[in-house]
């Protein structure tokens, strides 16, 4: 299997050749080969997997390779680097996307362009795997740009709405400044370690800091930091967040996808790719932790104060990853991959569910809903699954990946963890308070729009199907770190040795109680809030208007940059403008036609057209001549 | 006998030339321009035919290039005479002055 595990990117990559080329006509067809081979691969990834688990742990790291480009005396190679991390990448990636094309057939199922969407699902989710199977730079380079490719695809799939084509300009440049980082980074690898190969990048890296000579080296740190630019990026990170929330504009299930499994696990998957690089730099290292626990509650704060279904889960997906980054900063890496993989199941699950609210209601105003419950059993009670996994109540899956990233974030020897301790605790508090007003209000309580409700209806087995096989991952999945167990810790893990997790799971209640209780502080508060009403969510508002303006308009950040754009950049532009105008325009290649024409001007006074004038010339140069040369 | 000394020829020569040049120089009458042409050409040959007596110790060369250039100054002057009346028949005058077309 690991052998042929090259075929993983290259079927989705077919299939989508082959819908655009042949299959367009028929939605059957199309949707069928989409969805046929993604089973394939995960078949396969599941073979890949299985494959793994029986080698020895010490080599349980595949790389095959094949000569790509040769341009004398450098080659480009491309190849397949097969370990637990890509295999984990693997299983997430071809299960989520599987899903969310079986839900896309009731989703979209009277669109015009069925076809077309099904192919462009297909080729994301080949460039994801292409990336993630990638064992050297240049090619994870490839897949990346892919993925920001299909992702500016998907987002305006609906391009004749004026908000979606702009959302996908908006995340295709956003991402562009992560990525030209990224480049950099990669580039930067090239010339310093003359190879893109992971391996012998990790190799050099790790010689280099046990003979010291990496001691003092500012080039470590400079590609670590380039290359976290690009995850900044693509992982929706501050200060380059602001495309994520936007690419709501494209269907839901696409939301779902690159939310889960395709677009925003890019950045964390190819931290955790070049941790060596990240671990051989603490400064770099602070770096990332402080970046995503300031994401993570950042996101958090605007969640709470968000109207639109979709936004308020891209928040959440916001501060989620801010968990990745912060827990890969602090030293966390199998708490952040963990985190990524359980997230996936439920960020997928709550998209779907909402995808799934859409359908019923035609709608994405929360304040437009309510009482949801009883129209649709199965989409509420999987939204309800996924919100406490999220929120981090045991033994749902995000309560062993969340603890798991506090716990690493309170061990860690990052200067001043401690404030990124609280900062994560406050996060989790936040985030079980957003996510429950969520579904208090979406799904409880009385219907506010009767038109909308009247018309609700719960959806097609297509789309609950993969509901209730997301809502059993969401709930199980994070047993496979059951304290004791620590199955996923003893196959992930950087360096050496898995790390130590607690010892059994009341030990592990016992030393996550504060995160416990925020979190069900949290819920509570929004029961009180929008269930019981003990408190009312408008008086709030109220009260602290200013803060609940700043958190409604996501701290003005749209605003900021839109005015950083219209007046700094064009300002730039305009000066520039001015320069080629007036100096290159003008100066330069007006100027250069004008002296040549005073030039011509100048000696043509010497043409008298004056037969005589000529004549007296030549006598003059002869007589000229012979003077010089007698003398 | 008694001879002429070369000095002499030259002078005369260098007379011609000169009133032939100014001639060439300050005619305005384009025939009057040819004749001062004619005239320096008569003063090389002059020139020639006295280097070849005083010097030339029997040479033909000297008065075989004067035969030469007498018959091509006269291929010249036909040139330039029917280049002149078609210049007289654009201006209706011979003036050289008046055909300066080729003003810069």
């Amino acid at each position: 299997m690991i052998q042929n595990s090259w075929l993983i990117p290259l079927l989705p990559a077919l299939a989508y050749a082959v819908i655009i080329i042949f299959t367009r006509r028929s939605k059957v067809i199309s949707a069928g080969l989409s969805i046929l081979t993604m089973g394939v691969c995960f078949v396969f990834s599941i073979g890949v997997f299985n494959e793994l688990i029986h080698l020895d742990p010490v080599s349980r790291s595949v790389s095959l390779g094949w000569t790509w480009l040769k341009i004398a005396p450098w080659e480009a190679h491309v190849g397949v680097l097969i370990d637990p991390l890509t295999s984990n990448m693997l299983l997430v990636v071809t299960l989520v996307s599987l899903l969310v094309q079986i839900y896309s057939l009731g989703y979209m199922h009277d669109d015009e362009r069925f076809s077309t969407y099904y192919s462009y699902l297909s080729l994301f989710t080949a460039s994801m795997l292409l990336l993630v199977v990638s064992n050297n730079y240049l090619q994870i380079f490839m897949g990346w740009e892919l993925v920001g490719l299909c992702s500016y695809l998907l987002i305006g799939f609906w391009y004749f709405k004026p908000e979606a084509a702009e959302a996908c300009k908006k995340a295709f440049v956003v991402n562009r400044i992560g990525d030209m980082g990224f480049l950099m980074g990669v580039i930067t690898i090239g010339m310093k370690f003359q190879t893109f190969d992971f391996g012998e990048v990790q190799k050099l890296v790790t010689q280099g800091i046990a003979d010291g000579s990496f001691h003092a080296d500012h080039y470590i740190a400079g590609i670590a930091i380039l290359l976290f630019c690009g995850a900044v990026g693509k992982s929706a990170q501050f200060p380059l967040h602001v495309w994520l929330p936007d690419a709501m504009e494209g269907p839901t299930p696409v939301s779902a996808l690159i939310h889960a499994a395709t677009m925003v696990a890019a950045g964390v998957f190819m931290v955790a790719r070049t941790y060596t690089i990240f671990s051989a730099d603490p400064l770099s290292m602070t770096i990332v932790a402080y970046v995503g626990g300031f994401t993570a509650l950042f996101a958090a704060s605007i969640a709470v104060a968000q109207d639109d279904i979709k936004r308020i889960l891209a928040y959440s997906t916001l501060s989620q990853l801010g968990y990745m980054i912060m827990a890969l900063g602090v030293g966390g890496y199998t708490s952040g991959m963990f985190h990524l993989t359980t997230h996936a199941c439920f960020k997928a699950l709550l998209f779907l569910g909402a995808g799934s609210v859409i359908h019923g209601v035609h709608g994405q105003d929360i304040w437009k809903m309510g009482g949801l419950w009883k129209k649709m059993k199965i989409t509420a009670a999987t939204f309800l699954i996924a919100n406490l996994a999220i929120a981090g109540i045991p033994p749902f899956a995000g309560f062993f990946s969340k603890d798991a990233i506090l716990d690493a974030v309170h061990e860690s020897s990052v200067p001043g963890h401690m404030v990124l301790y609280y900062a994560a605790v406050f996060t989790a508090f936040l985030t079980a308070f957003y996510m429950f007003r969520l579904f208090f209000v979406v799904f409880l309580g009385e219907a506010r729009d009767h038109h909308a409700y009247d018309h609700a209806h719960e959806s097609p087995f297509t789309m609950t199907g993969p509901l209730m096989i997301l809502a059993f991952l969401s709930i199980c999945i994070g047993w496979l770190n059951w304290p004791g167990v620590d199955a996923y810790s003893k196959f992930v893990y950087f360096g050496s040795t898995s790390p130590e997790g607690a010892s059994g799971f009341f030990q592990l209640l016992a030393q996550s109680w504060l995160s416990l209780l925020v979190a069900l502080l949290g819920i509570g508060l929004s029961a009180a809030f929008y269930y019981f009403k003990v408190f009312s969510a408008e008086k709030a508002a109220n009260r602290y208007r200013p803060i609940y303006l700043l958190l409604k308009n996501k701290y003005y950040f749209d605003e900021m940059y839109g005015w950083f754009v219209k007046k700094v950049v064009f300002g730039f532009a305009s000066a520039f403008q001015w320069f080629d105008d007036v100096v290159v325009d003008d100066g330069m290649v007006d100027g250069s036609g004008w002296i040549t024409r005073k030039f011509g001007w100048l000696f043509s006074l010497t043409q008298t057209g004056y037969v005589q004038n000529y004549a007296l010339v030549v006598f003059g140069a002869v007589a000229v001549i012979y003077l010089l040369v007698s003398f | 006998m008694n001879q002429i000394p070369v000095v002499h020829f030259l002078y005369l020569s260098a007379l011609l030339f000169g009133i032939g040049l100014f001639g060439v120089l300050a005619r305005k009458n384009a025939i009057s321009v040819l004749m001062g042409i004619e005239l320096m050409l008569n003063a090389v040959n002059i020139n020639f035919l006295a280097f070849a007596k005083f010097w030339g110790q029997g040479s033909l060369t000297g008065p075989v290039f004067v035969v030469f250039i007498i018959t091509i100054a006269a291929a010249e002057a036909a040139v330039a005479l029917a280049i002149v009346i078609s210049i007289y028949r654009q201006l209706k005058s011979a003036n050289v002055d008046e055909a300066h077309y080729l003003k810069g």
